[in-house]
């Protein structure tokens, strides 16, 4: 750009420059000389648009995708966030022995009393009942990422679907499901999870992500339902409803994409609450039964209270691992919700 | 026959437990095939609710539309919802203020004005983007294939109201409604634009409703100019009628608030004094009487009548700006 020669546009005018020099010219050709430079300024400006193009559109997704990566902390909630779903993944790979199996080199020297910390080929010792207290916690990062991942799922499918169908419809549909969604989020979550929990004839691991499920259910619907409403009041609906555009077209062309942005980003810090709501069930023993499953709120619910002063290791690094998990989608979700913040938008 | 035959056409908000507001006061008008109209005046008059209304896009609850009007033979406010959706866009096209706002911002350009042409020339997405591409170029953007898949924050203000103009045109609509469509731009975007917008209304044999506050707006596009206050139609003339012998003390007043070029330097610019919160209900008089300099003992007794004048055109005034005064 710096050669003022190759530049789009500033050689053109040179091309129409008066070739004779006289400036002497008849009152048709000025008129003719207008259209030409008419058509030049649109040439031009084609040729400065191609010029500065990139390939098609920066969609605001994709742009608040660039802010969020210069967002320092929000990459640091992202790298743990990472890791955790790697760790997952790969527990299998990463763990050193089954989590399920009780090892006769631990199971030796175990007594109410005394925990076997450290040895060789158990890196973090043994738990309560023998078995490698490392491959526990990797493994109960699956457990963890599964419940908290459904749960917050779930809870988002319905939520969406109650608040798009509110905010669409409006009246007294909106009314009969904002009534509802308010008696639920006026029961503290915790309490309406153990109350759903207790429901269940039989706990599994299906009960607690149904009830953290449920819990987020509210949170979401009135989320989206304001957005919807807003939504429906803005301009472009306006505008498009002026186009004759159908009624389904602009719920779900028009009002729903642009409603969502605010779930999205609650859905992110949902499932930090998720996560740690399914750890509070287990911990209070309204989890998963099964006790071969490692899951980190159950860890430190059972083994680590109940031998915190044996070895405070149980119950520190499940906690440390919850904390951790936790804290990396918190930054994460807040960071997100920075960058699709219009207000930060230059 | 006219295109739009608009007859005492009223609206009035109510709210439960408020007292009623009549934003538009059965206000009549016509629209011929190919001609611009303009609706002028200040800030609530009317104007935008006007159009809404004739549009069919009032919100369902808390007003009460009453009135005719007739497009092409049909009373428009008396079709069964579905009907009216189907003839918006096709055959009455809008255009906006806020030309970023108007715009779905999560969808791209080509998309949006190919929605339109989906919805009512059944085109399929291809054929409808390839016509898209033709529509932008139409309203003068340029490297159209590129804009067709940018988001509309990304192109500038002017760019954006030629996307809106193109899509409002996309299927040719025998009745265009420009609701103050160059308040946002700049100047120069402005005049750009009004010149589209007379090039197109021009070539296409559209009909246009010209909303605007802009008296420059009018002096340059309109053949007939509505001049409205307080939801009643106080002056119509012809364009040239109205800016050579305004008769209304209202329309005289606006004339005079443009700024000239030859006026003396340092002479302060003439203004309507009061407000728009001083009107009186028309049902006591005249509601610019309180504003009004040429206010007479009639003006505080019922609302004045609209009747014709000797040039062709209406006239709601008991004391009216003689004739013999020229506007500098």
């Amino acid at each position: 750009m710096s050669d003022p020669i190759t530049r789009p546009g500033v050689a053109a005018p040179r091309d129409g420059a008066d070739p004779t020099g006289t400036g002497e010219r008849p009152a048709s050709a000025t008129e003719r000389g207008i259209g030409r430079l008419g058509d030049r300024k649109k040439a031009r400006l084609d040729e400065l648009a191609r010029a500065s193009a990139d390939k098609g559109g920066v969609s605001l997704v994709r742009d608040a995708f660039r802010r969020l990566r210069r967002n320092p902390v929000a990459m640091f909630g992202a790298a743990i966030v990472a890791v955790f779903i790697l760790v997952a993944i790969f527990a299998p790979l990463l763990a050193p022995h089954d989590p399920a199996q009780r090892f006769d080199e631990l199971t030796k020297n175990l007594t109410v009393d005394s925990i076997p910390g450290a040895s060789s080929g158990f890196p973090l010792g043994s738990d309560p009942l023998g078995r490698d207290f490392l491959s526990r916690l990797i493994y109960g990062s699956r457990q963890t990422l599964f419940v908290g991942v459904l749960a917050t799922l779930i809870g988002l499918a319905l939520g969406v679907l109650i608040g798009a169908v509110a905010g669409a419809f409006g009246g007294w549909i909106d009314n009969i499901l904002m009534r509802f969604t308010d008696v639920m989020l006026a029961l503290p979550a915790l309490l309406l999870a153990i109350s759903l929990v207790a429901m269940a004839s039989k706990s599994s691991q299906w009960t607690v992500i149904l009830a953290v499920a449920i819990v987020n259910v509210p949170i979401f619907a009135r989320l989206l339902r304001g957005s919807m409403l807003a939504q429906r009041e803005s301009d472009h609906v306006l505008a498009a409803r002026a186009l004759g555009v159908k009624q389904r077209s602009i719920v779900l062309r028009h009002m729903l994409p642009n409603a969502m942005t605010a779930v999205i980003v609650q859905a992110t810090l949902t499932l930090s609450t998720a996560i740690l709501e399914a750890a509070s069930l287990s911990f209070l023993g309204l989890g998963d039964p099964d006790i071969n499953r490692a899951e980190w709120g159950l860890m430190l619910g059972v083994d680590g209270v109940r031998y915190f002063e044996v070895r405070p290791e149980l119950a520190y690094y499940p906690a440390l691992a919850i904390i951790v998990v936790a804290l990396g989608f918190t930054l994460l979700g807040e960071g997100m919700r920075e960058a699709i913040d219009p207000k930060n938008r230059r | 026959m006219s295109l739009l035959d608009v007859r005492d056409l009223s609206v009035v908000f109510q709210r439960r437990g408020e007292r009623p507001f009549t934003a538009v006061d059965k206000v009549s008008f016509s629209v011929e095939p190919g001609q611009t109209v303009g609706l002028v005046g200040e800030s609530g008059c009317g104007k935008s609710v006007t159009s809404l209304a004739i549009m069919g896009l009032l919100p369902r609850r808390g007003n009460k539309v009453t009135g005719e009007v007739f497009f092409d033979g049909a009373d428009l406010l008396q079709l069964r919802p579905d009907d009216m959706r189907d003839r918006r866009g096709r055959d009455i096209g809008m255009i906006f203020q806020d030309p970023l706002s108007s715009l779905n911002p999560v969808v791209p350009i080509g998309v949006q004005v190919a929605e339109v042409l989906e919805r009512h020339r059944g085109m399929d997405r291809k054929a409808a983007l390839k016509e898209a591409r033709e529509l932008l170029d139409a309203v003068g953007i340029p490297d159209p294939t590129r804009r067709l898949k940018e988001y509309p924050h990304q192109i500038s203000g002017g760019m954006r109201q030629r996307a809106l103009i193109a899509i409002a045109l996309a299927c040719k609509p025998r009745l265009l409604i420009a609701d103050e469509p160059t308040t946002a731009l700049d100047v120069t975007i402005q005049a750009q634009i009004l010149t589209l917008l007379k090039q197109l209304v021009d070539e296409t044999g559209t009909a246009l409703i010209m909303i605007t506050h802009d008296l420059g707006v009018v002096a340059g596009l309109c053949d007939t100019v509505n001049v409205l206050y307080g939801g009643k139609v106080v002056e119509r003339a012809a364009r040239h009628e109205l800016f050579a012998r305004p008769r209304h003390p209202y329309t005289r007043g606006l004339l005079d608030s443009v700024p000239r070029l030859d006026a003396p330097r340092g002479e302060r610019l003439h203004a309507i004094r009061g407000s728009v919160a001083d009107n009186i209900p028309w049902a006591e008089g005249c509601a610019f009487a309180p504003r009004c300099d040429n206010v007479v003992d009639a003006c505080l007794e019922g609302t004045p009548p609209l009747e014709p004048t000797a040039t062709g055109g209406d006239l709601r005034c008991n004391n009216p700006v003689s004739e013999e005064v020229a506007v500098p």
